[in-house]
């Protein structure tokens, strides 16, 4: 993998106004940030080009740092915005950052609809199991058991496994890695951005501060070694036993279908296939 | 449906089909939404025409995501429009809201139907006239036109789309079922001769750009994503830049600026038709459907000597407020028909203020014509009014 430096990142940064950025301090927003630049960076993407969309969240504050076209839209909606603007300019990468609730709970349709379309979006989905922004709610993935601030006696709701959600409505790259594995992160957001169609990179963080503390899952690097024990590559999984499984997560690349046809290229067929054929045009 | 280019030719025209064919005389080409009766022909209509020219059309999940998607579109250099009614509209409110405080330009039609909720699916109504003008959360002032015949839909989609360029903003085009469904002959103009605001495309280098400046002129240059300028837009309180801010002053500037950019502009967006109101001593104040009736009773009232005229807003929101206390304030009574519980009458009262408190002032009277059956407001009904208020 080619080292993007530190000074390489600042190309992609905006500098006015925008730092200091919102997050806690230990919060995997920024790795995953980093990871999306370099991987923009590798792949020598021009900026311009670029739209980066994202919804209402902790983790969908991100754009307003990055120096591309950014849409900082509504909770939930991410993947419709972004649905207009890759329908309208299908040249242009389209990037959706966006968080567990984000995408899952308020935005699950517009989520499953869009992998349904195949339409060509990178979603970086930053699942930190809770609410963040607004202070510790559950989400559709807050473990069984777990605390929150609306869950004071445990939560009783069982939860979603996003992948598989994605796979099951039709998306063509489906990957999932934790923050802590920051290298494998850049390189799965990299194929993302390769990928024609759609594709979700799930990316399992830390929020240190709200769930972190609510579960007394101790300091940021605690929570950054938990995620290297418990996010596993998917064969090691398989052989696990199922009491050993409980708490794990897998990682890696779970679907990368190049069959199916695109969203935007299918509609790209229709409009030539209407396109009246020269000399014919005086009926 | 022979579109002739040069010779202005009469046909005959659904009035939903005037609206895609008026949005898409004015450069229509991006159209995203969910079907609802009784607004459903004109996602079709544009279904069919959008890609034969490279425009786009996308039937999305539900309303919000039709909403959404114009307004990704419409940032990304589109000239949008979605269709709905009232379930519809409700759900597209939060996405309203944003393209306002975004300034993006979007036109959303709202063909309304019996309400409230579910309601009367195939029967008109008026009953979201104030939902046009307060529908969505928060303070933004609204754009709110409403035709009342096919040829008037197809113009005015086009006005809705102009304005929503011209005041980058959410314009939002009234219809009703009735309106939506009938056939008339309609004369289509010449379209060399229609003016059409177009997208100015910046010429300031980026690193100038400021997609919010402070003192704007209509219509100005805005850039779109892809074009380099890489700015920034969020729905929260934000800077010239479009970058989020909690500052009183820039948050200050950006609401003057919301507020402003049609308050200064009332000249320029407010419609209004005066009929026979020169020598009236009643008026009538109606739109859309209604307006017709009350047309039809003026000249039923004039046949038997009654001086009664009518007047209609074209343009609802914003309300045409100078013009209502200039025509209609030295009525001696002013009847409203309309398709709701009082909505236009609410709003009459208020610019009357004083006139019409019946305490100050008791000879004077405003008669309002309510109707929420599904039914229509009939010219016997207007007349018996005026008989009444004579
Ligand atoms: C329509 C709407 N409902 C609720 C909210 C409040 N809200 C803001 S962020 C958020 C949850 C964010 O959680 P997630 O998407 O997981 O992102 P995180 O903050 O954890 O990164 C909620 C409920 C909102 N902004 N808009
Ligand atoms: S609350 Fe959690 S997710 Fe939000 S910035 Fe802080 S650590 Fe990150």
């Amino acid at each position: 993998m080619q080292k993007i430096s530190q000074k390489s990142i600042h190309k992609y940064l905006r500098h006015d106004k925008k730092f200091p950025h919102v997050w806690c301090p230990g919060c995997s927003n920024g790795i995953v940030l980093g990871a999306v630049i370099r991987a923009i960076a590798e792949l020598d993407l021009k900026k311009d080009n670029i739209a980066m969309v994202s919804g209402i969240g902790c983790s969908s504050r991100m754009p307003v740092y990055a120096d591309f076209n950014t849409l900082h839209s509504l909770h939930g909606r991410a993947i419709a915005y972004a649905t207009g603007v890759k329908m309208y300019k299908p040249e242009m990468d389209v990037v959706v950052i966006t968080g567990d609730g984000d995408a899952t709970a308020i935005g699950g349709n517009h989520f499953i609809h869009a992998a349904r379309r195949n339409i060509d979006l990178t979603v970086i989905l930053i699942n930190n199991y809770i609410y963040g922004m607004t202070g510790g709610q559950y989400s559709p993935t807050t473990p069984h058991g777990d605390k929150a601030t609306t869950t004071p006696y445990g939560n009783i709701d069982p939860t979603f496994d996003i992948c598989k959600l994605a796979i099951g409505a039709g998306a063509t790259f489906v990957a999932r890695t934790s923050a802590y594995h920051a290298v494998e992160t850049q390189s799965f957001i990299k194929q993302a951005f390769k990928h024609k169609g759609f594709s979700l990179v799930e990316i399992i963080s830390a929020c240190p501060v709200i769930y972190g503390r609510l579960n007394k899952k101790g300091d940021a690097p605690t929570m950054m070694k938990q995620m290297k024990d418990d996010v596993i590559p998917i064969k090691q999984y398989e052989k696990l036993s199922p009491e050993q499984r409980v708490n794990k997560q897998t990682r890696g690349i779970f679907i990368n279908d190049t069959e199916k046809m695109e969203y935007t290229l299918a509609y790209q067929e229709l409009i030539d296939s209407l396109k009246v054929p020269k000399g014919d045009s005086n009926e | 449906m022979s579109n002739n280019k040069t010779n202005p030719k009469t046909i005959l025209m659904q009035g939903n089909e005037a609206i895609a064919r008026g949005a898409l005389a004015a450069g229509l080409d991006f159209f995203a939404g969910y079907p609802i009766t009784p607004s459903t022909e004109i996602a079709e209509i544009c279904s069919v025409e959008l890609p034969k020219f490279g425009g786009k059309f996308i039937q999305m999940e539900d309303e919000i995501a039709s909403i959404s998607a114009i307004i990704g579109a419409s940032l990304a250099g589109a000239k949008t429009m979605t269709a709905t009614s009232g379930p519809g509209y409700s759900l597209m409110t939060e996405g309203i809201g944003f393209a306002k405080m975004t300034e993006t330009p979007c036109v959303v039609v709202n063909v309304m139907r019996g309400g409230p909720s579910t309601g009367l699916p195939t029967k008109p109504s008026q009953s979201d006239i104030m939902q046009a003008r307060w529908g969505n959360h928060g303070d933004a002032p609204a754009i709110a036109l409403y035709p009342n015949s096919v040829s008037e839909s197809y113009e005015l989609s086009i006005r809705a789309m102009n304005l929503a360029e011209k005041y980058r903003t959410c314009v939002v085009l009234l219809s009703d079922e009735v309106l939506g469904h009938m056939r008339e002959p309609i004369e289509l103009p010449d379209l060399s001769q229609v003016k059409i605001v177009r997208r100015i495309t910046p010429t300031k280098p980026p690193e100038w750009y400021q997609h919010y400046p402070d003192n704007p002129k209509y219509p100005m240059p805005k850039a779109s994503f892809g074009e380099g300028y890489r700015f920034h837009v969020t729905g929260l309180s934000h800077d010239s830049k479009g970058f989020p801010t909690n500052r009183a002053d820039e948050t200050k500037i950006l609401m003057d600026r919301l507020r402003n950019k049609i308050a200064y502009h009332i000249d320029d967006i407010v419609q209004i038709e005066n009929y026979q109101m020169q020598d009236a001593k009643i008026a009538i104040f109606a739109a859309g459907i209604s307006s017709r009736a009350a047309k039809e009773a003026v000249m039923m009232a004039r046949k038997r000597g009654i001086k009664v005229g009518m007047m209609r807003p074209l343009t609802i929101w914003p309300f045409p407020d100078a013009a209502v206390r200039k025509f209609l304030g030295d009525k001696k009574a002013i009847i409203v028909p309309e398709l709701n519980e009082g909505q236009l009458s609410l709003e009459l009262k208020r610019v009357m203020g004083g006139i019409w408190n019946y305490e100050i002032r008791k000879t004077k009277k405003i008669e309002e014509i309510h109707r929420t059956d599904g039914l229509l407001i009939t010219p016997d009904q207007i007349l018996k009014s005026i008989m009444e208020v004579k």
